[in-house]
């Protein structure tokens, strides 16, 4: 949109622009047609030769039993990421904004649950890591000496899952509690005294009137979750896991790096880039619409 | 609220108070084991009051892992990142609301594209650009029928680190959301008094925009402050590494001696500059954080 009082030059708004589209033009839309082009071709680990493969590289990634696993536990770890973090945030908004507003409790809760959010997920790795050490941090040897769990998440690959998991989600918490506080705090208070008068609960209220006109942020955190949990928590899995144990918490991204990387697996990893492009646009595309929604709910 | 409902705050207060210790408890964990001596940090259970050897271990975490200068490049470059990724992002929304210009839609979606390719995706491609960075240009060199390899390299640079990062399709939305609730007005009558554009921006709209730019360096800072993969791909040498990445080397491995308390020293170092910028800035952080991702 172009404001209707403009000025009128001819070079200025190309200099004013150019910094953003040099930087945008190098570093983003180059390396995307280069991982295309190479998708589509083997290279040898010098990239000396290059071959033209056609969906070779494609192929060869969908039969392989270990990227369809990685692609299962990808969903599974979004999913339980976005669960954990959404639900807490919620639950956590909901009685932060049952306090009276402006109260010295209130900010003081309000800050209590704020710092997850400056601590960067490779740190909320490494502190995850020691709390569920199966010999020294305190919840891992209660998990083992008062449950008998046989906790061990540098064996056990569904007990690497979860510490990745909670790890992650627990740095997403306070991220999901502003918003849905500021979502909440959109709330008309004259809507649910209105519905209050009329008998309704605060259960039933909550259920009838708060949920549904959340449901906008609800939307538009579902997709920030899952694009989260799809690519930031990249330094959670790093710190702790490695992928492991036998690549039961390698994600898709965590997948392309080990393999780019460590294998040198130009082609495969270039694949691996293309598809978590597409992965990636279908997740915004599902977002523009949600934003779409909002504008016509008029609400905020 | 509308009605009394003593069971429900009771719960409320419940509710509230456990979650603060579950979000807390890490923090505090690692805190304590920061303080305590290596003996007492591997009994299990370990203690859950602090000790005294707090600044013993924030020493050996300094020195072991080299945080002086891991931290000096963090600074660098979280500060170049927010710097540069607000300069950057408040030209072109400028540019893009006041001006018409050619292509001014095409830029729009080039940037808007740009949220779809964060770095993750496009892990090696990037790093191959970024070791060569001239690449495209011996290219279009190829193109026209030379053979000239410019070889540029911003691995290991400061350059390498901030400059991909700075360009931000959620800044520069977030300047041209709120240059488009500017009152036509004012450009109108800066115009009438003979200011030029640039006058225009100094005078009324960078002193406008001033919120939006404070939640930003908060918003900003702290992501800068907290990049993982990109430094990681980015850096070969030890001496340009930057602090989250560089406290890995903490973490004890099976063949060492387990000093956790050494490891949760140097986190603490390393989570405590972003968190006091966001605990110093918190007001207008939150109302930036909620506005710039609408």
């Amino acid at each position: 949109m172009l404001k209707r009082a403009h000025f009128k030059s001819k070079s200025l708004p190309y200099l004013l622009i150019a910094p953003q589209m040099l930087i945008t033009l190098l570093f983003f839309y180059w390396p995307a047609v280069e991982a295309l082009k190479q998708a589509f071709h083997l290279t040898d680990p010098f990239g000396i030769t290059s071959l033209f493969v056609g969906l070779e590289n494609f192929t060869a990634l969908f039969e392989s039993p270990e990227y369809r696993d990685s692609i299962g536990r990808t969903f599974l770890f979004s999913t339980l990421v976005c669960l954990l973090s959404l639900a807490s945030g919620l639950i956590l908004a909901v009685c932060t904004n049952r306090l009276s507003a402006g109260s010295k409790r209130r900010n003081t809760v309000q800050t209590l649950l704020l710092w997850p959010y400056a601590i960067a997920p490779a740190i909320a790795g490494v502190l995850w890591l020691f709390i569920f050490h199966p010999s020294y941090g305190a919840v891992g040897h209660f998990l083992n000496s008062k449950l008998d769990l046989g906790w061990n998440p540098i064996l056990e690959g569904s007990h690497a899952m979860a510490l990745v998991v909670i790890a992650a989600a627990w740095k997403q918490i306070s991220y999901n509690f502003v918003f849905f506080l500021g979502g909440l705090q959109g709330i008309s208070k004259s809507l649910l005294e209105a519905a209050s008068l009329d008998g309704a609960g605060p259960i039933r209220r909550f259920f009838k009137i708060v949920l549904p006109l959340l449901s906008p942020t609800l939307f538009f955190l579902v997709s920030m979750n899952l694009v989260y949990a799809f690519f930031d928590t990249f330094g959670v899995i790093h710190v702790t896991t490695h992928g492991g144990p036998g690549g039961a918490t390698s994600v898709l991204v965590y997948k392309a790096y080990a393999e780019g990387f460590i294998g040198q697996d130009l082609g495969s990893s270039a694949a691996q880039s293309a598809i978590l492009m597409i992965l990636t646009i279908a997740m915004m595309a599902v977002q523009f619409r949600v934003i779409e929604k909002r504008v016509q709910y008029g609400a905020k | 609220m509308v009605e009394k409902t003593p069971k429900l705050n009771f719960l409320t207060a419940l509710t509230l108070t456990l979650a603060i210790g579950c979000i807390g408890f890490p923090i505090y964990y690692a805190f304590v084991a920061a303080t305590l001596p290596l003996d007492q940090v591997n009994l299990s259970p370990m203690p859950l009051f602090p000790g005294h050897d707090l600044l013993a271990n924030l020493t050996r975490a300094w020195t072991k892992a080299k945080l002086g200068d891991l931290l000096i490049n963090s600074f660098i470059v979280a500060s170049l990142i927010t710097v540069g990724k607000i300069v950057i992002s408040i030209l072109s929304a400028f540019a893009m609301t006041y001006f018409d210009f050619r292509g001014r839609t095409l830029a729009f979606w080039l940037i808007f594209f740009t949220l779809m390719l964060p770095v993750e995706v496009r892990i090696l491609p990037t790093y191959e650009v970024m070791a060569d960075v001239l690449s495209p240009l011996d290219s279009l060199f190829r193109l026209l029928g030379f053979e000239i390899r410019l070889g540029v390299s911003l691995l290991d640079t400061y350059t390498g680190l901030t400059l991909p990062l700075m360009a931000s399709a959620t800044a520069t939305f977030l300047f041209r959301q709120f240059f488009l609730t500017i009152p036509d007005e004012l450009q109108e009558a800066a115009t009438l008094d003979g200011a030029t554009p640039m006058q225009f921006f100094r005078q009324i709209v960078l002193p406008l925009s001033r919120t939006n730019i404070a939640a930003l360096i908060v918003i900003t800072f702290v992501y800068g402050w907290n990049q993982f993969l990109w430094p990681l791909l980015m850096t070969t040498q030890k001496t340009m590494k930057v602090a989250v990445v560089g406290v890995q080397e903490l973490i004890p491995t099976s063949d060492q001696a387990p000093e956790w308390n050494v490891a949760m020293a140097g986190a603490l170092i390393v989570m405590i500059p972003p968190i006091l910028v966001v605990l110093a800035m918190q007001r207008h952080f939150v109302k930036g954080l909620i506005e710039n991702e609408k």
